[in-house]
């Protein structure tokens, strides 16, 4: 088990070494640039090639990609220029993370609390009009432009019926304790209910509106991962044995259905970071989604790099949880 | 004192400020911030582009314009205690004289304004600065230019307190990497003004300041200032119809009325910007003939674009600076809307058929372009009704359009500018003042030198009147013999606010103070 | 950006390999599940009957068709030109921004005065354009890849499976989003390359799986004992049979074709030439009049989404059909 985790852990750094040296030319190669972005309207060309001198984007860019391992091997990635000039982009990172990690962890609690339920019971009386109604209305929460569901949840909760904020992740005038960055978090051990409540109330939207596809994801999986087992052979073992329906169901069916249904859930980590980009966008959630819409737009090289080499660690990081949690519940696994 | 509301203002923005010490701060956003903060010597009236005193309360220069003596208001503390006097204005204007490498280039509007740096004093306007006695500032500039001492209500030119400045190392900026890493004050400013900084909270994106106890004037009418950072416009839209902010910045056009519906307050400045279809004659020979260009403009139905597609309040621009600014033209009369006119004039030049490259920016609004596709459309669809093939580029804003307009890769392109401050030369010098470097290609073109020789001797010019003479005559000339560009509209920006907000003057320099405005109508 | 519904097939029980990312193993054994029969005449028949009587393809189906033939048709029953701005003096940005519903104007018109309706029938062209041409070059550069990891194997399939396995990694929106900003001069074009570059590694990832199960499969070790050459092998034996579940992924991708340049478009990054209107570009253009004139969003909206449903539901059900498990 150490072995293989270690082994992992050392592809893993192959890849983002790989990826970072593709990211660092394919960002410089695109048109625009921070200079551009600081510069705005008075820019001329010689404004602009002082700027270019000072930030040292007028070397050749292999130049700059080596300055910039050195650096990084001191756990120096650069700094913003544009989402927040100045800052560490590392900073910015964890700064921002939390917003995303909350919003992620609740939309995921959403979509597996009604997908997984929703997709058993679909499974159990399949071709029933229960069965057929789930699929269409997963396959609806497919076809929706994410950005549009939040559209129009915004404006029917929060604008219209005015029953949810519109924006943002918690009222200014709280004046809240931040200990963790989760703000949710940081109101109940802070005791401060209200401001607890003030951020979960602001998580309902964007949630649910990131939850729609990784519903819709799970929903099938569990349907037709249940579907599966029901047919093993040590289903029909347990039904001829004359176990309870109740004990097949707990012990047999749910607990092997849900093998892919676990790998699903960590498959959509990724899902779930694109979904952020424009939910978080919509809503104007500081998460990492919206640093790295901005970044993008306003051409913020440090930034963008740490963001995306940092979505490709957690990708691998959490594929690498779930083969392990595989272990721990597939006893199969573990004995190979 | 008079109580004050005990609700804090809070005001949707639409962006992180960059960080705290305008010096070097270049956006909007920042500024909006600082202003609350800071004073500079010379203000502005609130609701014009007029100069009135700030911290200096009278200025007077010798015969040449170039030695300038700035006589101080004494009842002035710093924030963090400091007094402010001559010494410290004089202590301002060598900090932010004395830059290192990566504060030059950061400090964007000192080197716009002022040409240069400590290491360069060649190019510098700026001479030197002398406390002649506690409270009279003498500064020398090398030059006389009618920017100065109007520059002077630049916010970047704002005074700080020189204790603080010292203490947080505010000159210590350093470039590393691709960007630049502030020194501790840039997180800690200290200025004269209504309010102090109170915290920037990131997580949340929020920034609070605090009324200052001692401030000078009038006490300020909230006690608290809060900027929401909301990037999306349809968003700060509705946070301000849910109440949880209570105004936010250029609302577009098209909400105006739903605003008003709604009880808000949308407040419209006047224009003090000029929107205009640049040409680059580099780009394509044929844009050398000013028949061609002539024809261009005459081909533009600016009337039915500016009422079907501008804000109300927008006008048809005559020249390339709005009426309020000394210097402007107002004998000169708009290119009227005559396709056969430019039929004609392309036919007589042999350029029927013309190609044209014209781009426009995706991905940004500005103040004088509300909806830049939109008018790119309307636009476009006038230069075809006359022969004009348009080859349709588009680029977003920070992600090539800037670039390529500086570098002269358009034929034509939509650009505008918002004024700095009031004078001429911010507008017309600032588009043909540098021969070398400007986005009309003016190099080769035979007027090209003339006109910037000309803008830079009316620019030196010291007597009012004289200047504004001279300006009107390169005003007229641009419009009639060079056409270098086309300009198009003046747009006016607007303002929101809530129905509960009182006291909100408008400014045509979008510099509003928020001192004097309160909330639930105390 | 959505995540790939046509990727998620039931797992079968899972095998611990070594460096198997687990989005990569689901992708082959997707692939390979159709290796298990080869799909023959009774299969497709068999499958057909099923289908036929299927609520959920019959819904999909006519949806596609009717779309298809709109698409087709549009030019002859849209009512004006969807460049032509026949309202545009009513258009006043603060009063009339959105000339609303008029005799001639059943839908009213956009913001530049151009007639709402047309821009939607014409618009089902371009839509339609988009997605098949990105699904299309999808495919293409999935399979060439694909193809050439699957029959060469050895280090030229490590090499380019590294580069999918990286192209995976990255979140697919930003992908799609830094492709469209590569180009000077962005066009619909732009929006088709994008997508299709996001469809790419899932294409070839799923074919080079199901050459590599055919590989070892009876027939083709069968026809490389009778000395068949390997070019042939390749291309008459082993693609023709790799290519069963890429079909079924193809209807899933046109579906998330359409969404993505939605989705591309309200990012700033769409085609920036309204004049010919296609659907996620009219709702990308609809942001700033979301609050005052929502309409603008919805009618294209409401397209995109019966549409993207459409697809989806066919494929759904086309791929139950055709999965050797499903019939019981």
């Amino acid at each position: 088990m150490i072995r293989f985790i270690v082994r992992r852990l050392i592809a893993m750094v192959g890849v983002v070494l790989v990826l970072s040296l593709l990211l660092f030319f394919w960002l410089r190669s695109l048109p625009g640039g921070p200079v551009s972005a600081i510069l705005g309207e008075r820019a001329t060309a010689s404004r602009r090639a002082a700027l270019e001198a000072a930030l040292g984007l007028d070397q050749p860019v292999y130049v700059q990609y080596l300055k910039f391992l050195e650096r990084a091997a001191q756990g120096n990635f650069g700094v913003s220029t544009q989402v927040l000039p100045g800052t560490d982009a590392l900073d910015i990172f964890w700064m921002r993370l939390p917003a995303t990690l909350e919003l992620s962890f609740f939309a995921l609690v959403l979509a597996t609390s009604l997908g997984i339920p929703l997709g058993y019971f679909a499974a159990r009386r399949r071709g029933s009009v229960l069965d057929n109604t789930s699929i269409v209305m997963s396959l609806i929460g497919v076809a929706v432009p994410v950005f549009f569901t939040a559209f129009m949840l915004k404006y029917f909760f929060a604008v219209q019926w005015n029953l949810l904020p519109v924006s943002g992740r918690q009222d200014p005038g709280l004046d809240a304790t931040r200990i963790t960055g989760f703000f949710v978090l940081d109101g109940i051990m802070t005791r401060e209910w209200d401001a607890a409540g003030n951020a979960l109330l602001h998580l309902v939207l964007p949630s649910l509106a990131l939850a729609t596809i990784p519903f819709a994801v799970i929903f099938r999986i569990t349907r037709a991962s249940v579907l599966d087992v029901l047919d093993e052979d040590y289903v029909r073992t347990a039904e001829a044995k004359g176990l309870t329906a109740r004990t097949i169901r707990g012990r047999h069916v749910l607990r092997n259905a849900m093998l892919p249904v676990t790998t699903i859930i960590g498959l959509q980590v990724g899902g779930l970071l694109a979904g952020a980009v424009l939910t978080e966008t919509v809503f104007a959630f500081g998460g990492i989604g919206q640093a790295l819409y901005e970044a993008f737009k306003d051409k913020d090289y440090a930034v963008l790099q740490v963001l995306i080499m940092a979505a490709a660690v957690i990708y691998v990081l959490v594929n690498l949880l779930v083969d392990i949690s595989y272990a721990i519940i597939d006893p199969r696994v573990r004995t190979r | 004192m008079r109580a004050r509301a005990a609700v804090p203002f809070t005001f949707g923005a639409a962006g992180a400020p960059e960080m705290f010490d305008p010096l070097y701060a270049t956006d909007g956003e920042t500024f909006r911030v600082t202003r609350q903060m800071f004073e500079g010597l010379l203000d502005i009236k609130p609701g014009s582009a007029e100069v009135v005193p700030g911290l200096a309360t009278e200025w007077t220069s010798n015969e040449d314009g170039t030695v300038w003596d700035f006589t101080l208001r004494d009842d002035v503390k710093f924030h963090d205690g400091t007094d402010f006097n001559a010494e410290a204005v004089c202590a301002n204007f060598e900090r932010m004289f004395d830059q290192n490498e990566a504060g030059q280039v950061a400090a964007e509007y000192w080197g716009y304004v002022m040409g240069g740096f400590a290491n360069d004093p060649e190019s510098s306007l700026y001479g030197g600065c002398e406390a002649t006695d506690e409270f009279t500032a003498q500064v020398t500039i090398t030059r006389a230019t009618s920017g100065f001492p109007t520059m002077l209500t630049l916010s970047s030119l704002a005074m700080q307190s020189p204790t603080a400045m010292e203490k947080g190392d505010a000159n210590g900026i350093a470039a590393e990497g691709e960007g630049f890493s502030f020194p501790e004050y840039a997180q800690n400013p200290v200025g004269t003004g209504p309010y102090t900084f109170g915290e920037y909270d990131e997580a949340n994106a929020t920034i609070t300041l605090e009324a200052f106890d001692d401030y000078y004037g009038d006490a300020p009418e909230s006690s608290e200032l809060v900027f929401k950072v909301i990037p999306d416009e349809s968003t700060r839209r509705q946070e301000l119809e849910a109440g949880s902010i209570d105004g936010y910045d250029l609302p577009n056009p098209v909400d105006w009325q739903g605003l008003e519906d709604g009880g808000n307050q949308v407040e419209v400045r006047p224009a003090f910007n000029i929107f205009y279809l640049g040409l680059n004659p580099e780009a394509n020979p044929v844009l050398k003939d000013l028949k061609v260009r002539q024809a261009l403009y005459h081909a533009l139905d600016r009337e039915q674009i500016v009422q079907s597609q501008l804000p109300e309040g927008a006008e048809v621009a005559t020249q390339f600076m709005p009426s309020t600014v000394s210097g402007y033209n107002s004998s000169l009369e708009p290119y009227p809307y005559d396709p056969e006119k430019a039929k004609s004039l392309l036919q007589e030049a042999g350029a029927e058929g013309m190609t044209l490259t014209f781009a426009f920016p995706t991905d940004v609004t500005r103040p004088y372009m509300p909806d830049p596709q939109k008018l790119y459309d309307a636009l476009r669809t006038n230069l075809e009704d006359v022969g004009v093939k348009v080859e349709v580029v588009s680029a977003s804003w920070n992600g090539g359009y800037l670039d390529n307009v500086t570098a002269g890769k358009y034929d034509a392109y939509l650009l505008g500018w918002t004024g700095d401050y009031n004078a001429a030369f911010n507008f017309i010098g600032t588009f043909f003042g540098n021969l070398k470097e400007n986005d009309f290609g003016t190099e080769v073109m035979p007027w090209g030198e003339q006109l910037a020789q000309d803008l830079q001797a009316a620019d030196a010019i010291v007597d009012d009147a004289e200047r504004a003479a001279a300006f009107e005559t390169i005003n007229q000339q641009i419009m009639e013999e060079y056409l270098p560009g086309l300009p198009i509209s003046h747009s006016p920006p607007a303002l929101v606010v809530g129905p509960e907000v009182e006291g909100l003057i408008p400014s045509p320099l979008t510099a509003e103070e928020f001192s004097t405005v309160s909330v639930g109508g105390q | 950006m959505t995540d790939q519904p046509g990727t998620d097939s039931p797992a079968p029980p899972p095998r611990r390999q070594s460096y198997g990312d687990r989005r990569k193993q689901r992708l082959d054994e997707l692939a390979a599940a159709s290796v298990d029969e080869t799909p023959g005449v009774s299969l497709l028949v068999s499958a057909w009957r099923r289908l036929r009587r299927n609520p959920v393809f019959l819904l999909g189906a006519g949806i596609t068709t009717t779309f298809v033939v709109l698409a087709v048709i549009s030019p002859w029953l849209a009512p004006w030109d969807p460049a032509a701005n026949p309202l545009i003096d009513k258009v006043r940005p603060q009063s009339n921004p959105v000339p609303g519903p008029e005799a001639g104007h059943p839908l009213g018109a956009d913001n530049r005065g151009r007639d709402l309706l047309s821009r939607l029938l014409i618009g089902s062209q371009q839509t339609l354009l988009v997605g098949v041409m990105a699904t299309l070059f999808g495919l293409a550069g999935g399979v060439a890849l694909g193809t050439l990891a699957g029959a060469l194997g050895g280090w030229v399939d490590s090499v380019v499976m590294r580069i999918v396995d990286v192209m995976l990694s990255i979140p697919s929106l930003l992908l799609a989003f830094s492709i469209a900003a590569l180009f000077a001069r962005p066009n619909q074009w732009t929006l088709i390359v994008a997508i299709a570059t996001i469809q790419v590694p899932i294409f070839a990832r799923m074919l080079r799986g199901s050459m590599l199960a055919q590989r070892v499969s009876d027939h083709v070790l069968a026809a490389r004992a009778l000395g068949v050459k390997p070019g042939a092998i390749v291309f008459r034996h082993m693609l023709p049979n790799a290519l069963g579940p890429v079909i079924v992924q193809t209807t899933l991708v046109l579906a998330v074709a359409i969404i993505d340049a939605a989705a591309l478009s309200f990012l700033g990054l769409g085609n920036p030439d309204d004049r010919q209107p296609e659907w996620g570009q009219m709702l990308g253009n609809s942001q700033q009049f979301i609050n005052s004139y929502p309409h603008l969003a919805i009618y294209p909206a409401a397209c995109i989404i019966v549409v993207a449903l459409g697809f989806t539901l066919m494929g759904e059900s086309l791929r139950e059909a055709l999965d050797p498990k499903s019939r019981r």
